[in-house]
């Protein structure tokens, strides 16, 4: 597999794939006008990924804002994975969200009824 | 008489403001308008949890407006281009986020029909329809996806309040208030 890496910006997150550990980070904020661009190497990565994946993924997603442009590409990231969970790799998606954040939290519940992968909710204490 | 925009403007930066713009929309212009709030809110040391709701917000309404905004109205020649109006406003406690601009009147229904609708629904009816337009309608080519009103609404727990007033005839200024 090809390596993974796209560093953050004030509108977009960092991204990165650590393939020893089999660890997706998705991190900082999602807030491009237009989403779909920023998104498409992430996407096409995680097409390519289905077919060779390691044995458990586990997807780090730790934003601090998205809009709503980014969510649906973030929808579309987590049906790749729900893809791989499907086939020949799980998936585990820890969301995590900072505390009293409850927008974030309802956010991460709105993905999890929606795609079947296990999610993990977790609470950023300061 | 047509809707007199300078003095509405004057009405709007009156009181406790925070932001007040108006000219172009641009994409670098929202960027410079959230940076600046950003700081303010900072500053102000207002709670984290009400920052990060007035911020999520702010760049959904501020986008929502470069999206739609008229590049160049017909027979508004007095106005530069893509024009709109933002302000932010503390009032009482609460923050009221204003933006305006103009809007051809064959598309008013269609709006209004959006707006009146979100505005009747419950907070789970709310979740549902975003849930829905999450998954079953695709981005446009702008990069918008239908969901920045439903998602304001979902997230400030208020209604909407709105005007429309006519500026000539054909195109009409569309003003949105959203109260967090």
């Amino acid at each position: 597999m090809e390596p993974l890496s796209i560093a953050g910006t004030a509108k977009t997150p960092s991204v990165s794939f650590d393939a020893a550990k089999g660890v997706l980070e998705i991190k900082g904020r999602s807030i491009p006008e237009n989403s779909i661009e920023f998104y498409k190497p992430l996407v096409d990565w995680l097409e390519d990924y289905t077919d060779t994946p390691n044995k458990t993924t586990k997807v780090n997603v730790q934003l601090e804002y998205f809009n709503t442009s980014s969510s649906k590409c973030i929808l579309d990231v987590f049906k790749k994975l729900e893809s791989i969970h499907k086939g020949k790799g799980e998936v585990q998606i820890n969301w995590y969200y900072e505390e009293d954040d409850e927008d974030m939290l309802e956010a991460g519940e709105d993905y999890e009824s929606i795609i079947r992968v296990p999610f993990k909710m977790i609470e950023i204490v300061d | 008489m047509s809707f007199n925009i300078n003095e509405y403007y004057k009405e709007l930066s009156n009181g406790d403001v925070l932001v007040a713009y108006k000219g172009s929309i641009t994409s670098d212009l929202i960027n410079e308008l959230l940076e600046a709030i950003e700081q303010k809110l900072e500053k102000a040391d207002e709670i984290g949890k009400t920052r990060k709701k007035l911020y999520n917000i702010l760049v959904e309404s501020l986008q929502n407006l470069f999206h739609h905004i008229e590049e160049h109205p017909e027979g508004i020649d007095e106005i530069e281009p893509k024009f709109g109006i933002v302000s932010i406003a503390k009032d009482k406690g609460d923050y009221k986020v204003t933006t305006a601009n103009f809007i051809h009147s064959s598309k008013i229904k269609h709006l209004k029909d959006k707006l009146d609708k979100i505005n009747s629904l419950s907070r789970e009816e709310l979740k549902d329809m975003y849930k829905f337009i999450l998954n079953h309608q695709k981005l446009s080519a702008k990069g918008g996806g239908g969901l920045g009103l439903v998602d304001i609404a979902r997230k400030t727990g208020n209604k909407f309040d709105y005007s429309f007033y006519d500026y000539n005839g054909s195109y009409y200024f569309f003003r949105l208030t959203i109260t967090i």
